[in-house]
């Protein structure tokens, strides 16, 4: 599957949910979202980010909380409980800490807090399911040297991890088990010395392959084109979302998009790099980006219809209020028709693609682990 | 038809006093497979460097003179103009790989040159099957073997169908089946598909019968290019074959062991075998029982017993992989392992890093991680203060190796040779009655290999109980007595050199395959044994 379409998708239902604060509907999207990462994800090592990011969420969750709670200000008639109000001095005017604590503002941070917490998860989701190397090498031409950096540095890391513990096993057998300060400072001597030995050859590698040698110049103009374009995107996306011109907004972005796109195109032209094995675009990928994009249409555009101006039924069929439920009065969530759609939409994955098959690692009996030295219960120095 | 042509060739590198190739004129014709040999320092990697551009393109320094790589002419082409016809594989091949799975490093090359997809796929399956690592495909590089990674690193540069293959030290940090395996997969190369190989080597045993030509750098700058057997007698390069040449007086050195057997055979050359030696066993300085080590599920080290005495020399033999690194980590006290290990009625793992090193002391493979002060002195002043020995032991160490370094030399500036004596007197400073040494020879010309031969050999008459980990049959035969064999964790022979190496097949010394059944190991030996 085309790593980039598992991002579309992801951020086409990152979308949605921006758009809404219905708990019911996000806690919906949050187990589909889960349900197709378990499904679907593979065994390397960057799958089992979608933990770290479910605990990110439960932080955040966590933390609008203990705030709201603890800078009082509530407001609401439900009163749950009343916190000590600790007076705060003149300069701090507009904030108190304590006092009472409704229901109704802790319902509405809630709601906020769990809109913020699925957007995480939905990059989250997008991390665990794309290869991210494979994201890396189909990036537009023009980018290429950038993502050339970026897979380098992936590489290298492990290295200089490797690097590190050879060192410092090493330093032990000059009888310098200590772990100062100063013990840090010669180990970083051979190691880096070590990773600018590593850099030369590499660079030396990458020169004796043929890096670099078809580039050509770069089209005139292309760099007006770009400037121009994502200027106008950004003035675009400001007008959109913090002005009442969001049609002027609306143009300026499709126009903007449409100029960075033929000027990276431009910009890419000049290098005649090949990729081996592309990752083929097949209408499966289409399908999956695609239910990403109609599930934020369906959301936005629910959301800005006016139910005023609409006949009951539809009004009954679609209503638009039940996105964002009021808290103030408070209000049991509904779900409606749409809502259930953007579910479908989320889980459509499922059906579209296969499981992947587990990896299976062949046994490496070699040097390479014993050159590591790992030992097995040797205690880890702390750093004083 | 030539295809590389050195005319007057000369580099220069800034601030170096003299040139380091100096009016250099040889020409290789298509399908040779041209060997570069010379001692450390003598300008090997920069000739390799000089074929592709990189020198002096990447390296800096002067070029004079002209070379010419398939009539293009490298002082106008970059390396990378030059990727298409020059393949060239550093000394490190992991440090050259930019990529993270076989598959993919070996596409890269292809990919930089702007080949279709569909064309790209072919060569890559192709080049899979020709270097015999298509099971390796999906693996990811820093996994495989020493052996693997070489072949793979020589597949990448391939793929992009070179007319010339550069090889810099292919098998200098191999085992000796590892290093069979890359040298078969060269000569496939060079007979089958018509590639021009160069190749630099420090050691010749195995690469030498396989070559056309060999080109010798003297050192001085200049080189002396011809059919292998004559340049050979002529060098100060003494492969164990070319010194048997020498004791002999056989006027042209021949190349294989087979030329050897057949020549000796003809004159009648029988030298008498030497008198079995016999080793001494006790007083036992170091005593191991039971010693096992595990990498979570992987037990590298199995059972192994093991006793070394005072004043003899162990090599320790066995595959890349075989738990030879593991077993001396662990005999330190540096790894933990299970078993029981004994120096002077103390256990190293028991003490702190710095009495353990007062009973047995390790030089690792890499010997440059134990160096980390800006100066010779400084180390050896520090040396002394980890030891609490009299300041100027380190350096009073350092004379009596017979190495003569000046104390304000930077310890990165040295060379390899140099820079593992400074690494044992820093080592032996603290007076270790056992001393480990983890494949000390790596990257050592012959001389320097006779040098630390010496330098074992007086260590041992000390008193010191040394065991050497190497893959460098030759330097065991020549130095050790008694010699080890491991395989898969575990001790499988353990004897005399004389009698375990002779009765191995691949661990067998090319004096003893040249004059086998008589068992002899060294050219002295055979020197001594024919008077």
């Amino acid at each position: 599957m085309h790593p980039w379409a598992w991002w579309c998708w992801a951020i086409g239902i990152g979308i949605a949910v921006s758009g809404t604060t219905n708990p019911l509907l996000l806690a919906l999207i949050a187990t589909a979202m889960v349900v197709v990462v378990m499904l679907r994800r593979s065994e390397a090592p960057w799958a089992r980010s979608v933990r770290a990011y479910l605990i990110l969420a439960l932080f955040v969750i966590g933390m609008r909380l203990f705030f709201r709670i603890l800078l009082g200000g509530s407001t609401g008639e439900t009163v749950l409980f009343t916190l000590p109000q600790i007076p705060l001095p003149e300069w701090a005017a507009g904030i108190t800490l304590g006092g009472p604590v409704t229901a109704e503002a802790i319902t509405g941070t809630l709601y906020e807090a769990f809109r913020l917490a699925v957007m995480l998860l939905c990059v989250g989701a997008a991390n665990a399911l794309a290869n991210p190397r494979q994201a890396l090498r189909s990036v537009p031409a023009a980018l290429y040297e950038a993502s050339v950096a970026v897979v380098i540095a992936l590489s290298v890391a492990p290295q200089l991890i490797e690097s590190i513990a050879r060192v410092r096993r090493a330093r032990r057998l000059r009888g310098d088990s200590t772990a100062t300060l100063r013990a840090l400072g010669t180990i970083a001597m051979p190691v880096l010395a070590d990773a600018i030995d590593r850099s030369l050859a590499l660079a030396a590698g990458m020169e004796a392959r043929g890096f670099g040698r078809t580039r050509g110049l770069p089209t005139a103009g292309t760099l007006p084109v770009m400037l121009i374009s994502s200027a106008a995107a950004t003035l675009g996306v400001f007008l959109l979302l913090g002005s009442p011109f969001w049609q002027t907004g609306a143009w300026l972005l499709v126009l903007g998009m449409i100029g960075g796109g033929l000027g990276l195109r431009a910009a890419g032209a000049r290098l005649r790099v090949t990729t081996y094995r592309p990752l083929p675009w097949r209408f499966t990928e289409t399908l999956i980006a695609a239910s990403g994009v109609l599930a934020a249409v369906l959301v936005l555009g629910v959301g800005w219809l006016d139910p005023d101006t609409m006949s009951p039924a539809l009004v009954v069929l679609l209503d638009p209020l039940a996105l964002s439920p009021s808290t103030d009065p408070l209000q049991w969530p509904t779900l409606t028709l749409p809502m259930l759609l953007v579910v479908a939409l989320v889980l459509a994955p499922l059906p579209l693609t296969r499981p992947r098959r587990a990896a299976t690692v062949e046994s490496t009996r070699n040097d390479t682990r014993v050159r590591l030295l790992r030992a097995q219960a040797e205690p880890e120095p702390t750093w004083r | 038809m030539a295809v590389i042509s050195f005319d007057r060739v000369g580099v220069t590198y800034a601030d170096a006093e003299r040139p380091t190739l100096d009016d250099i004129s040889f020409e290789l014709p298509e399908g040779d497979l041209c060997l570069v040999i010379g001692a450390t320092g003598t300008g090997k990697s920069t000739l390799l460097g000089a074929i592709n551009g990189l020198v002096p393109h990447f390296t800096g320094g002067t070029l004079t003179g002209r070379v010419l790589v398939d009539g293009r002419d490298t002082a106008q082409n970059r390396p990378r103009d030059l990727a298409d016809v020059v393949g060239y594989v550093g000394q490190d091949p992991l440090r050259g790989f930019v990529t993270d799975t076989v598959e993919d490093e070996i596409a890269y090359g292809m990919e930089q040159l702007g080949i279709a997809p569909t064309a790209m796929r072919k060569r890559v399956e192709e080049t899979l099957d020709l270097m015999g690592i298509a099971d390796l495909r999906r693996r990811p590089l820093t996994e495989l073997s020493g052996g693997q990674q070489q072949r793979v690193a020589i597949a990448a540069v391939l793929a992009a169908q070179p007319r010339i293959l550069v090889l810099d030290e292919p098998t200098s940090a191999l085992d000796p089946t590892a290093a069979q395996d890359v040298l078969a997969a060269i000569g496939t190369l060079v007979h089958d598909v018509g590639l021009t190989v160069v190749l630099a080597e420090h050691r010749l045993e195995r690469v030498m019968q396989a070559a056309d030509s060999v080109l010798w750098l003297r050192g001085d700058g200049s080189a002396l290019h011809g059919p292998p057997g004559a340049v050979l007698a002529q060098s100060t390069i003494t492969p164990p074959l070319a010194a048997l040449a020498r004791e002999v007086g056989w006027a042209e050195v021949p190349l294989s062991v087979r030329l050897a057997r057949r020549r000796a055979q003809a004159q009648g050359l029988r030298p008498a075998a030497v008198s079995p030696a016999t080793v001494p066993t006790e007083p036992v300085a170091l005593s191991a029982r039971g010693v096992e080590v595990r990498y979570g599920d992987l037990v590298a080290v199995n059972g192994v017993d093991l006793e070394l005495a005072e004043g003899t020399v162990t090599s320790l033999l066995g595959r890349n992989g075989a738990g030879k690194s593991s077993l001396l980590w662990a005999l330190q006290g540096a790894l933990s392992c299970s078993g029981a290990i004994e120096v002077r009625g103390q256990d190293p793992r028991r003490l702190g890093a710095a009495e353990a090193r007062r009973l047995v002391t390790l030089v690792p493979q890499t010997a440059v991680d134990l160096l980390y002060l800006p100066s010779v002195g400084a180390e050896c002043a520090q040396a002394d203060a980890e030891s609490d020995a009299e300041p100027g032991t380190a350096a009073a160490l350092l004379a009596e190796l017979g190495v003569d370094l000046p104390p304000e030399r930077d310890p990165r500036d040295l060379s390899e040779g140099q820079r593992l004596a400074l690494v044992l007197a820093i080592q032996l400073a603290a007076r270790p009655p056992v001393l480990l040494l983890d494949e000390p020879t790596r990257g050592l010309d012959y001389r320097a290999k006779a040098e630390l031969r010496r330098i074992v050999t007086d260590l041992a008459a000390r008193g010191e109980a040394v065991l050497i980990s190497t893959h460098d049959v030759e330097f065991a035969a020549a130095t050790s007595t008694r010699t080890v064999l491991m395989a898969d964790g575990e001790v499988i022979a353990d004897g005399t050199t004389t009698e375990v190496l002779t009765s191995s097949p691949a661990y067998a010394p090319q004096m003893a395959k040249v004059f086998a059944p008589v068992e002899v190991l060294t050219p002295d030996d055979v020197a001594r044994g024919l008077s």
